[in-house]
């Protein structure tokens, strides 16, 4: 096109365009990457057509734009801040975006993907009927063919091989219906095989912060950043990643005057609006937070009174503290200790200080630890439990928090329950099954109560010698809906896992990566493509980072033959004979269930995490009173009618029935509100004392309960255990429960009422006395800085598995080999052989991935969105001007970067900047369509390829896993840069 | 009549593109046509900053003052539209304007790059308000049913401001003001000749 910055016709001496275009001193990243001009064929016709030819839906524009246009509001599908989406809507067809001034959360603003989502919906690339492979050909068939034919084979599959040999891979982008249902028929299957994007974005945070004080979730809210003094972002990149959260933390910072710290190995979007940026080395976070600690230690900066009555294993992590003094942290990290003491006095002496992060602290094999060390800082300074402080934990998908929360998990059942017998029983009470039926779906019960494979290990436990993997049979189906596979480390051994299938189903609006590599894999037949509504075509409700819900309303119909989530879902079910029982207590209509009566039966169940008061009615009224709520507290004036008091969306906890009325808890674990106002303290969760060990050989106990500390208005003024019928006896409080509630509750354990619990109750009755004397139904305990049980229970330094500092693997090895879900973790082997073969010689470069704020995820919807497509055409990769000139490297030249594993190698092109620090190259992790050099086009059904295709990032990663989540290693690995 | 300006507040433009994907929703702006961008500074280095960008609809427009068949038209609000019936695609304006706004859904020489495109200040063309004809030409007339461009709403950060030029310059002073720093109304001078005094 004509007109860029850099345009070299741009003829005007002293223009100001031009003048800027010297000013940056060369090209910035988009400008770079849109030189090379329009991508694909196709699209280079189309910049010729004359402007109007290439408009869509254009009768439906016609005349006075928005007359008789109906407004319809849902949920943007693509990050977790939960910016409202409002729809105008003509004849069911969806004729434009208008801001949602109402909202809370956005405020009326989007980023490029939240401004650009009708598109989705108008896509003339959107997969329009269900298709087989043939003899290597895409072929069309009917719903009713496909279902049949996929339930005969996957229960082939179970005659075969037992339920765990089918891989149920599930989606944070579906709503909480969607999720909750695809978990449930997980367990009407009887495997725990059913897993989703948690698993590589947050799993170590979910693990690592509910370790720690109860609830694994963002602890405060995006709005609440505009309260914190101090920020500090530890990898994350939200400028990119969660733009519209910006606004909050922006405004924040400039109203408070408050610190902000970025502290990353690249100097991001996010870090060119810091004021101070501190750049260290990929892998490093956990010596970078206790190089912190060292220095509020050193200086009493630490807040004693929060530790004393609030927190347990103080002593431990002073002990690991003291082994990173400034010069350790440096030697490590790179940062200077002057820096870092600076940053450390802002942490603990400017407060409200608050830390966020995402994916850069997650995604290592010391991802939970990273993330306990990080919530460690936080108890350390007092910083949780107030407003403008807190881990403010930018989860990734819109929903990812919520399917999290609803079980489409390994290692639980909806809300947390875990999956030991009482868990089991607890939902086949509230979905009104009998135990033994489900017991009897599975291989054993042993299996049933056993975390199934994470899926950043699938194709490995389709691979690996079936005594390596601790299940009946190897893997032999996956059915994934609305999951792409190049997020999934290791691309080049997933081939042969793709290969090895015996059935592949792919539940998408696209056909994704699964498909082009399945073919590139060599696959002729066996793998179906069932089209699925996006979430705009469907309603429910959606969870955002902040743990508010909001329910999305059916912007249009499903278009082309598409269908709902839950659609697909009850017609898997009735199709493998279970539908009856599956849905026994929900409302089925046309084989789609519906989504209100599904949220009810969530209402009924999870109590554990106080999702028992959202009831759709009151989700519904929030979103129609959306104006009434502050935009700082997030609460709406007590008077009202409708939603008066509510905080918005109702964050979870929301405890006891929706009659209960419970406001939601905005932050987490405050102590300065009544519990009815949304108050907290940190969960027992871990028993009420422990035995320490002492030096002499005696032992202690210690008590695990808050000392002194209690929030306002409790009834119990120091800390106290979970509520239980027998403590309600104790305290004389159980009177108060009605007849029909002890009827429930002796229903529940008729052996031992006495046992059942606050989240057992069905009747919700303990926990509205609980709350009647302002109590927690959880109780008050302290938060754990060792969180005994963990693999590391006082977090540890540990080197990456493919680390360029050799010469610390010995000092700071990763963990001992080890089985871990079902599949072995060999992660210290591999490290100890890489550096015997000198693995780092060969490859000396840090390789990390990210984000970029035009795509989502694998990128596969949002590549095929044109809008956004036309800003970033090429796949590339960050080099530092000096790593560059020393392999003749140009700055838009092609480039192949090649991988520590599987000769693995990619071509992208190079972008040279300065963002990256020398010896660290980076990706972003949306690019799909390519392998290893070859354009996978063809692979596509027709007219369903991605507009811009390119290398996959997960081409070059490699192995390693978290051993507490299975979590992969994407962010920190090696590779080599040469020109193409 | 209000004089409507566009400001963009480096300071808080984080280059999430919103404006761009916002400006194509509203206006269906095909592939290859860019009304609004994003142009960043000191890409990747410290003091990185960015700027959105498109037609400033400016005093006394360079554009209106070249063009061979006086397609320009200045509105009651100061918006400077230009009719696709008369453009002769000759490529004039685009050499006059010091923001590069106009933009041609051709590559070629004179006459041949089809009839300019820009930044219509989501305000339409010379057709009627909100007719099918001014649509398909010029996109959608926002301001003829009471509401703003629509880039500027739905920006992330709020840095990119549109409205009524003392009532943008007042909110960005006080902004200023609050936060004790300010990069200045950034294209004022040239578009406006003013600037914004904080």
């Amino acid at each position: 096109m004509l007109i860029k910055r850099t345009h070299q016709h741009s003829p005007r001496q002293g223009s100001v365009v031009e003048s800027l275009a010297a000013r940056a001193g060369g090209l910035d990243r988009r400008s770079f990457l849109r030189k090379s001009g329009v991508a694909g064929g196709a699209l280079a016709a189309l910049g010729t057509m004359p402007l109007g030819s290439v408009r869509k839906a254009e009768a439906a524009k016609a005349g006075p734009l928005t007359e008789g246009a109906t407004i319809r509001k849902s949920i943007c599908t693509h990050c977790s801040v939960g910016c409202t989406v409002t729809a105008e809507v003509l004849n069911g067809v969806w004729i434009g975006q208008e801001p949602s001034w109402d909202s809370p959360i956005n405020r009326g603003s989007h980023c490029a993907k939240g401004a650009s989502v009708r598109e989705l919906v108008h896509s003339e690339r959107r997969l329009r009927y269900p298709m087989k492979l043939v003899g290597g050909q895409w072929t069309r068939v009917s719903w009713d063919t496909a279902i049949n034919e996929i339930g005969d084979k996957l229960q082939a599959v179970r005659e075969k091989s037992g339920p765990d040999s089918v891989y149920w891979l599930g989606s944070a982008k579906m709503t909480n219906e969607g999720a909750y249902l695809f978990r449930k028929l997980g367990a009407f299957w009887g495997t725990n095989n059913t897993d989703h994007q948690a698993r590589i974005c947050h799993s170590t945070t979910v693990t690592g912060v509910a370790n720690t004080w109860g609830y694994g979730a963002m602890t405060n809210s995006y709005n609440d950043i505009r309260n914190a003094k101090t920020q500090v972002v530890l990898g994350g990149n939200p400028a990119e990643a969660h733009p519209v959260s910006l606004q909050h933390l922006l405004e924040g910072k400039e109203l408070q005057k408050a610190n902000f710290v970025v502290i990353d190995p690249r100097l991001t979007r996010t870090a060119a609006h810091a004021t101070e940026y501190v750049r260290m080395r990929p892998g490093t976070d956990i010596p970078v937070l206790y190089g912190m600690m060292w220095h509020i230690l050193q200086n009493g900066w630490e807040d004693k009174e929060f530790i004393r009555q609030r927190v347990y294993g103080f002593d431990d992590i002073k002990k690991e503290v003291e082994k990173w003094p400034p010069e350790e942290v440096e030697r490590v990290t790179g940062i200077p200790g002057e820096q870092l003491k600076r940053v450390a006095k802002m942490f603990a002496t400017e407060k409200p200080a608050t830390l966020i992060w995402a994916m850069g602290q997650t995604q290592k094999t010391v991802g939970t630890a990273n993330v306990r060390a990080s919530c460690i800082a936080l108890l350390m300074t007092g910083n949780v439990g107030k407003a403008g402080a807190g881990a403010n934990i930018f989860r990734g998908h819109d929903n990812v928090q919520g399917a999290t929360d609803v079980g489409l998990d390994i290692v639980t059942l909806p809300f947390y329950y875990g999956l030991a017998e009482g868990a089991w029983k607890h939902w086949s009470r509230v979905w009104e099954v009998d135990y033994d039926f489900l017991k009897s779906r599975f291989d054993s019960k042993q299996i049933m109560e056993t975390p199934g494979i994470p899926l950043t290990r699938w194709f490995e436990a389709v691979t690996l010698p079936k005594d390596q993997v601790a299940q009946k049979d190897t893997v032999k189906a996956v059915f994934v809906q609305g999951h792409a596979s190049n997020s999934i480390t290791r691309i080049p051994e997933s081939l042969n896992g793709l290969k090895a299938l015996e059935l592949l189903v792919i539940a998408d609006p696209h056909p994704t990566t699964w498909a082009s590599l399945a073919v590139e894999a060599g696959r002729k037949d066996g793998v179906y493509i069932l089209p699925v509504a996006t979430q705009f075509e469907c309603k429910g409700s959606r969870v955002a980072s902040n743990r508010s819900l909001q329910w999305g309303e059916q912007i249009v119909k499903p278009i082309f033959e598409s269908k709902d989530d839950l659609e697909v879902i009850y017609l898997m079910a009735k199709k493998l004979g279970f539908a009856d029982q599956m849905f026994k207590k929900i409302k089925v209509e046309n084989n789609l269930p519906e989504a209100e009566d599904v949220l009810r039966e969530m209402n009924r169940g999870s109590w554990s995490t106080g999702y028992c008061g959202q009831s759709p009615e009151r989700l519904k009224a929030h979103m129609k009173n959306q104006a009434k709520f502050d935009m700082l507290t997030m609460r709406a004036p007590k008077d009202d009618p409708e939603v008066g008091g509510d905080y918005y969306g109702l964050p979870w906890p929301c405890w006891g029935s929706p009659e209960v009325k419970h406001p939601g808890t905005p932050l987490l674990y405050n102590t300065n509100l009544h519990v009815m106002d949304g108050g907290g303290t940190f969960r027992p969760r871990f028993g009420i004392e422990r035995e320490e060990k002492l030096p002499d050989g005696t032992t202690r106990k210690v008590s695990l309960l808050a000392d002194g500390s209690y929030s306002l208005g409790s009834g119990i003024q120091d800390g106290y255990p979970e509520f239980t019928l027998a403590s309600l006896k104790k305290l004389g409080w159980d009177s108060e429960l009605t007849e029909a509630e002890m009827a429930v509750i002796n229903k529940v354990n008729p052996a031992n009422p006495d046992t059942v619990s606050w989240a057992l109750d069905l009747s919700g009755g303990i926990q509205r006395v609980a709350l009647a004397h302002g109590c927690v139904p959880y109780g008050n305990g302290k938060a754990r800085m060792n969180a005994f049980g963990l693999p590391d229970p006082i977090p540890v330094h540990r080197e990456p598995i493919y680390t360029p500092r050799v010469d610390l693997v010995a000092k700071y090895p990763t963990l001992p080999d080890a089985k871990q879900f079902r599949m072995p973790n060999i992660g210290f082997s591999v490290q100890k052989a890489a550096v015997e073969k000198g693995i780092a010689k060969q490859f000396p470069l840090i390789l990390s991935s990210g984000r970029l704020v035009e795509y989502e995820g694998g990128g596969e919807e949002t590549r095929t969105n044109p809008w956004l497509a036309e800003l970033q055409q090429d796949m590339f990769i960050e080099i530092n001007p000096a790593d560059a000139a020393e392999r003749g490297v140009k700055d838009g030249g092609w480039v192949w970067v090649t991988g520590a594993e599987n000769n693995s190698r990619a071509r992208m092109k190079a972008l040279v900047t300065e963002r990256v620090g020398k010896g660290v190259a980076w990706m972003p992790f949306h690019f799909g369509g390519w392998f290893a050099g070859k354009d996978l086009r063809g692979n596509y059904p027709k007219g369903t390829d991605p507009i811009v295709l390119g290398e996959s990032a997960n081409t070059i990663t490699t192995y390693g896993y978290d051993p507490a989540t299975g979590m992969q290693e994407p962010k920190v690995t090696l590779c080599q840069i040469a020109a193409a | 009549m209000a004089r409507m300006k566009f400001l963009c507040d480096a300071d808080r433009c984080i280059e999430c593109n919103a404006c761009v994907t916002a400006c194509k929703n509203e206006h269906e702006v095909p592939w290859g046509i860019n009304r609004r961008r994003v142009v960043t500074l000191n890409d990747g280095k410290p003091g990185e900053r960015s700027i959105s960008m498109a037609c400033m609809h400016c005093t006394d427009a360079p554009c209106a003052a070249v063009c061979p068949v006086n397609c320009f038209y200045t509105t009651a609000d100061a918006v400077v539209l230009h009719s696709k019936d008369l453009c002769i695609g000759c490529g004039y304006c685009f050499y006059a304007c010091p923001f590069g706004a106009p933009q041609y859904p051709k590559v070629g020489n004179f006459g041949s790059r089809g009839k300019m495109d820009k930044c219509t200040y989501c305000a339409g063309g010379p057709e009627a308000d909100g007719s099918k004809e001014e649509y398909e030409k010029y996109g959608a007339n926002r301001l003829a049913e009471g509401k703003l461009p629509l880039c500027a709403e739905m920006c992330s950060t709020k840095s990119l401001l549109a409205g009524d030029g003392e009532i943008i310059a007042q909110i960005y002073k006080e902004r200023v003001m609050k936060r004790g720093y300010g990069s200045g109304a950034w294209g004022w001078k040239t578009a406006y000749r003013e600037t914004i005094e904080s």
